[in-house]
């Protein structure tokens, strides 16, 4: 962690000043190692017990409160925020990227195991025995479908379970869209508890509460543990047929997890119930306060005021991750695109392959590449890196392809009537004159790896993606402008490095400069 | 003054037999059976499209063609080694625009293994031959006017000290005093060198210049061959006599 990697900086620069090949040559082996620099830290961290997190913020309350736990109980622990949906989590913690995570009965029972037909959560346990899991006991809430209306609302009607909103079919009912189309959703809600009467419209859910604060609806679908139901001062009508499954909240742990930390994980057992839990999300959520406070909060610890990081220690710990990602992805997609541009170059048979096969993989959406790639690479940095590569690959063959199938036949010819040998020809001529082209391409390579390493916090590969996802959780604009601002400079720093190593190791006689 | 009897008793440098060149089915060069003897100048003359391009990469393997080809007295198989002998120039210098005037002109000298003051002692010779002084070597191929490209050309091509020199057109992209002065001394190197010299032109005017024999090509084929005055006074078709004409008249 001491390597202090700004300290190369200066002398990777003074390089271009000398001449020659072994001006080169050292340049490359400074860059070198400030990667290896970058690196090192990032991969030989210790294992310790590690939670995910999904990418809202229940889920980061919940995976930081057992982190806390878990320490409190002397076993050390990680926590990989955000890491995405249940789809990534579970995979994550199957494969042992993750050794436990928050999750809900239903979720696993109506998504993860849909095409189980599970009864009850009760069958839930063998399932998840067969993959090496368990469930912790439960917290205590559960974070399931439910209508919700305003509380002088329900007061004026005497509206206050599921049974009584169908006497009052005059109420304005607008559930998200999701819920409509779901099979379990309105159609067999409206079945169960006789809603015919009642005219149901789709809403945007995050539109549902401002449009129920404002009266212009009167009832819609939330989550049971909601921030918002406190902050708008409504009210959960009681679900007195139990329709709605249960979504008890629990933590989807490895088997392999030692002991003391299952212990530590079951003594939150009953600690939270539904209003417990839509008060700390409302404190991080409304209040502004961070994961952290609220969970040390819940388990009656004080704020942990010595572990406070200022921006610039954060600042400087998500560009060491962002730039070992792009730097180790494309020290890769030169390793394996160069000499690929060079094969295509020279037969055109194998370029009219490659060029189109690369090409594909660039249009491949970048975040079903991601998520594509956690089966085979697991989460974090490895599946980023491979998706990073991928699309580094294009630009750099591309490039190579042209700038040796673009120099003039004269030149060519004048090298083979010399008497060259080929490999004399490929270094000494051929090469030096693509160079510039291969730069560019090296570049756009570089600059279009520095925006995609965001999505890379998405699968839990930090980086300035960090801020920018919980930003948009939290709908916190200036945690948003900390990655996105750093990202754009990050990349306008690539741009501007790459511009002098292209003065620096262009030959001069193929600058402008010279003429 | 041109005329050089004798040297068909003189061996022969090239002797080609059928040999032919072609794209697609199309003849670029039709068979063609030729020999060039040691220390003869022999200039290739004839309209754009005509072969004679072809005919010159042909005598240093950058063209492939089937038939034989004989280079001091062996048939070549493989051209690399063949092509240390070789100097080609083409229009407009073909100089590696990355490299200085210097890197240019040693770069198949250090490939060879040659030492530093072997490289060193050529170049200061090549210079002092074809004018042009340490500064200007320096420079790279965009810092240099046409006449001093073609000249670093020259360099590069003679540096191994080859046997015969090939040129494609190496007047044709200059300005007619420029040309001028280059074309006596490339005149005089030739006769100081006592190389054996092929040159594709365009012009009769160059040709008759440099002397030797000329070969007139249209449409692939050689069409007549011998001393530029007998194929005036001789045509050996009216083609022959138009391209003559039309040469002196513009």
């Amino acid at each position: 962690m001491a390597l202090s990697s700004p300290r190369w900086l200066p002398q990777a620069l003074s390089f271009q000043r000398r001449t020659g090949g072994r001006r080169r040559a050292r340049g490359w082996l400074v860059l070198a190692a400030v990667i290896l620099a970058l690196l090192i830290p990032t991969l030989a961290q210790a294992k310790p017990v590690t939670v995910g997190s999904k990418k809202f913020t229940e889920s980061v309350i919940l995976a930081e409160m057992a982190r806390i736990a878990l320490e409190q109980a002397g076993v050390p622990a990680t926590h990989r925020r955000e890491l995405g949906g249940s789809r990534i989590l579970f995979d994550a913690v199957a494969a042992g990227d993750i050794d436990f995570y928050p999750e809900y009965t239903g979720t696993l029972r109506f998504e993860t195991f849909a095409d189980r037909k599970l009864k009850d959560d009760a069958a839930l346990a063998p399932i998840l025995a067969q993959r090496g899991l368990a469930l912790s006991k439960p917290l205590g809430f559960s974070d399931g479908y439910a209508l919700a209306i305003r509380v002088d609302t329900a007061k004026r009607y005497g509206v206050a379970t599921l049974s009584d909103l169908a006497r009052h079919p005059q109420l304005n009912v607008a559930v998200s869209n999701e819920f409509v189309d779901r099979a379990d959703g309105w159609r067999a809600l409206s079945a169960a508890y006789g809603y015919g009467a009642i005219k149901v419209r789709g809403i945007d859910h995050d539109l549902a509460y401002r449009a129920l604060a404002g009266g212009q609806i009167d009832v819609t679908d939330v989550y049971t543990t909601d921030a918002e139901i406190a902050a708008y001062n409504l009210v959960v009508l009681k679900d007195d047929r139990a329709f709605f499954p249960r979504y008890d909240g629990a933590f989807l742990y490895r088997r392999s997890l030692p002991a003391k930390a299952v212990a530590a994980l079951d003594a939150l057992a009953g600690r939270l119930d539904e209003a417990k839990m839509r008060e700390l999300n409302r404190k991080v959520r409304i209040d502004g306060m961070s994961e952290t406070d609220v969970a040390r909060e819940a388990l009656g610890l004080k704020a942990d005021t010595t572990a406070q990081d200022t921006l610039w220690s954060r600042l400087l710990a998500r560009t060491r991750e962002h730039f070992a990602l792009v730097a180790v992805a494309l020290g890769l997609a030169l390793v394996i695109a160069l000499p690929l541009g060079i094969a295509a170059a020279r037969l055109p048979r194998l370029g009219t392959l490659v060029l189109p096969l690369t090409g594909v993989l660039q249009t491949i959406p970048s975040l079903a590449l991601f998520v594509m790639l956690i089966p085979l690479l697991g989460i974090g940095a490895a599946p980023t890196i491979a998706a990073l590569f991928l699309y580094s690959l294009l630009p750099i063959v591309r490039n190579t392809h042209a700038g040796l199938t673009g120099i003039s036949p004269t030149l060519l010819d004048s090298a083979e009537a010399l008497g060259l040998s080929r490999k004399t020809r490929l270094l000494r001529i051929e090469l030096p004159l693509a160079l510039p082209t291969i730069l560019a391409g090296v570049r756009t390579a570089a600059v279009i790896a520095v925006g995609l390493a965001t999505l890379g916090a998405i699968i839990g590969a930090g980086g300035y993606g960090q801020p920018i996802l919980t930003g948009i959780r939290l709908a916190n604009n200036g945690l948003i402008l900390e990655g996105a601002v750093p990202a754009a400079v990050f990349a306008l720093v690539i741009e501007g490095a790459f511009h002098l190593l292209e003065r620096a190791i262009t030959p001069r006689g193929l600058l402008k400069s010279t003429q | 003054m041109y005329s050089r009897p004798g040297f068909a008793t003189l061996p022969a440098m090239y002797e080609l037999d059928a040999v032919r060149v072609s794209y697609g089915g199309v003849d670029a060069l039709a068979p063609t059976t030729l020999s060039i003897a040691q220390g003869e100048t022999v200039v290739l003359l004839g309209p754009s499209g005509s072969g004679k391009s072809t005919l010159l990469r042909c005598l240093i393997g950058l063209s492939p063609y089937d038939g034989t080809l004989r280079f001091d007295g062996a048939e070549v198989k493989d051209w690399r080694p063949v092509r240390r002998r070789l100097g080609y120039v083409i229009q407009e210098g073909g100089l590696f625009p990355h490299l200085t005037a210097r890197g240019n002109v040693t770069l198949a000298a250090r490939e060879f293994g040659w030492d530093k003051a072997r490289i060193d002692a050529r170049v200061r010779e090549l210079a002092e031959l074809v004018a042009l002084d340490a500064a200007q070597l320096d420079r790279f191929p965009a810092g240099l006017s046409g006449g001093q490209r073609q000249r670093v050309a020259m360099m590069r091509a003679l540096m191994l000290g080859p046997d015969v020199l090939l040129l494609d057109e190496p007047l044709s992209a200059l300005d007619p005093v420029t040309r001028l002065r280059l074309a006596g001394e490339l005149r005089d190197i030739f006769a100081r060198l006592g190389m054996t010299v092929v040159m594709v032109t365009h012009s009769l005017r160059e040709a008759r210049f440099f002397g030797g024999r000329a070969i007139l090509m249209r449409d692939g084929r050689i069409v007549q061959q011998g001393d530029i005055a007998d194929l005036q006074t001789q045509p050996a078709d009216d083609f022959v006599a138009e391209f003559l004409a039309a040469e002196e008249a513009l």
